[in-house]
């Protein structure tokens, strides 16, 4: 049962993680927007000495329609612009024993959950690679390499495709399709207000203080202020909301490692596909930066992902590989001691 | 004051009764479905057993006795699949699981018939199937587990008889052999031990 609790507890974490990203989402929003409103309104206060010509905060509600509308857009297109992005093509009627293995087994998988049978995709690439994507269960989407089919044999292939399963069970695609929206949207909104601010610059800083000869000390100081950290949270937001996303990206993975073990009852398994997958280092051509945090191992081959450490625990998308087949060996162990096996195997 | 902390008391039983008689019927369904989940896998690996045998059946030769035991572990387990209980249903089907087990390591030994197209994508399909009654089997036990634990537990428990909640079976394998060998992979690899 203990299972089954923590699959619980799971969920409600990845809920509240949801909920706490859109959180932070709405309030970001508002300040670049209205923030950058206030500075204005500040500024032109200072200048007019209390009548105030500037009443609708125009900035704000263009920002916070922009975010919402994109925002929405990349979380219904999300799972389809990964899929579209990486070259995936759908296995309906599969063509190779291969591909027959791997809709097998991700038939198997779903038994194993009780979850209806996500869609296979395949990607033409000789690297091994595998991820997931989708909004819940029924629209999940499930993606291996055409590598990853040509080296693993067939349990390993299962243990992939449990950790897959895992991520969907988990709800961690939901998590993962809705941060990879907002990200791309700060990181969007972020260049473009970047740019404007760059393009009428002379202009901003003139409505701010240039023509300010006869504004009032204290309301054009705090203008100013309010500028500056509107202006570092501009610069810094793509930054901090991609190590947030990677973060929570890392956690998953340890996560769904336990889940897939979980599922198939063999962490031995996912501990030789891992170890296979790492040997064959070449970077995953078609895997664009914008999938990499879904996959189940670092495409980009970044060495930053190997190593543990506070750089890398900034940066890196992956918890380094070593370190996931130690503990999917140690659960392998604890298996062999509880059947009363010698660890032979 | 009296009347009204009375009232909100039997407010609140009632509303908790209904809510723990309600969860223990949805698990009741959920075993229900999660045991047809095996049915479906049961039923597969039914159909699959003639067109695997005929298949193998041209290779002269061929070992009488293992085809011959497969083939009357698959009509005993259909016969008890029909209406029985789980421990019948569990161990025909065990019986076959070891008959195809045989049948498959006897395989090995015909080159050609590894060569063969046409049995591999069968014995792909065959080890499949043994894989999803495996894992159907795990879901149905975990979610029986669940309904068992849930209607033995206090409070619930005093809801259990209205609800008509019974004990579920669970799907355990008996012999001890069966026990070392949880998931049959009968894919064309070395056997392993």
């Amino acid at each position: 049962m203990t299972a089954g609790l923590n699959l619980f507890e799971q969920q409600a974490r990845n809920r509240r993680l949801t909920v706490a990203w859109m959180a932070l989402f709405i309030l970001f929003f508002a300040w670049l927007g209205f923030g950058g409103d206030l500075a204005i309104y500040l500024a032109a206060a200072a200048r007019t000495e209390g009548q105030v010509p500037y009443r609708v905060p125009w900035l704000g509600v263009i920002v916070t329609t922009i975010a919402a509308i994109t925002a929405w857009v990349s979380w219904r297109k999300g799972p389809q612009q990964v899929l579209w992005s990486t070259g995936a093509r759908e296995v309906k009627a599969p063509q190779s024993l291969e591909e027959k293995q791997l809709v097998n087994v991700v038939e198997e998988m779903a038994v194993a959950t009780g979850l209806p049978k996500p869609k296979v995709y395949v990607i033409d690439d000789p690297d091994p690679n595998a991820f997931a994507t989708g909004r819940d269960p029924p629209s999940a989407c499930i993606v291996a390499t055409t590598g990853l089919l040509a080296i693993l044999n067939r349990e390993e292939l299962q243990a992939v495709v449990a950790h897959e399963m895992g991520h969907v069970r988990n709800f961690d695609v939901r998590l993962m399709t809705l941060i990879a929206a907002l990200v791309g949207v700060i990181v969007v909104l972020s260049n473009g207000m970047g740019r404007l601010l760059r393009g009428g610059g002379g202009r901003g800083l003139g409505l701010l203080g240039g023509k300010g000869r006869k504004a009032s000390g204290p309301l054009l100081i705090a203008a100013l202020v309010v500028f500056v950290l509107w202006v570092i949270t501009l610069i810094l937001a793509p930054f901090i909301s991609r190590i947030m996303a990677m973060a929570v990206a890392r956690d998953r993975e340890y996560l769904a490692d336990a889940t897939g073990a979980e599922l198939t009852r063999n962490p031995a398994a996912l501990a030789s596909a891992l170890e296979k997958i790492e040997t064959h280092e070449a970077p995953t051509t078609h895997i664009k930066e914008g999938a990499a945090h879904l996959c189940i191992a670092d495409p980009l081959g970044r060495d930053v992902n190997l190593k543990e450490g506070r750089l890398a625990d900034l940066l890196a998308t992956h918890p380094p590989m070593a370190m996931r087949i130690t503990r999917l060996k140690g659960m392998a162990f604890q298996q062999l001691k509880a059947a009363g096996q010698a660890p032979t195997a | 004051m009296g009347p009204i902390l009375f009232l909100v008391v039997v407010v609140v039983l009632v509303l908790w009764v209904v809510g723990a008689y309600n969860g223990l019927i949805a698990l009741k369904n959920q075993t229900v479905n999660a045991w047809k989940q095996i049915d479906v896998q049961l039923k597969r690996r039914h159909d699959l057993i003639p067109n695997l045998v005929n298949t193998v059946k041209g290779s002269m030769n061929f070992e009488k006795d293992t085809l011959d035991a497969v083939v009357s572990a698959r009509s005993r387990a259909m016969q008890s699949g029909a209406g029985a209980g789980v421990k019948e249903t569990a161990a025909a089907e065990t019986a076959l699981t070891g008959a195809l087990g045989k049948l498959f390591v006897v395989m090995e030994r015909y080159p050609d018939l590894k060569s063969s197209q046409n049995v591999r994508d069968l014995q792909e399909e065959l080890s499949s199937t043994e894989n999803k009654i495996a894992f159907a089997r795990q879901f149905y036990n975990d979610i029986a587990t669940g309904y068992n634990t849930k209607q033995q537990q206090f409070p619930t428990n005093l809801v259990a008889g209205i609800a008509k909640a019974e004990i579920a079976e669970l799907w355990e394998i008996e012999d001890k052999a069966e026990r070392a060998v949880p998931t049959v992979d009968l894919s064309l690899q070395k056997p392993q031990g």
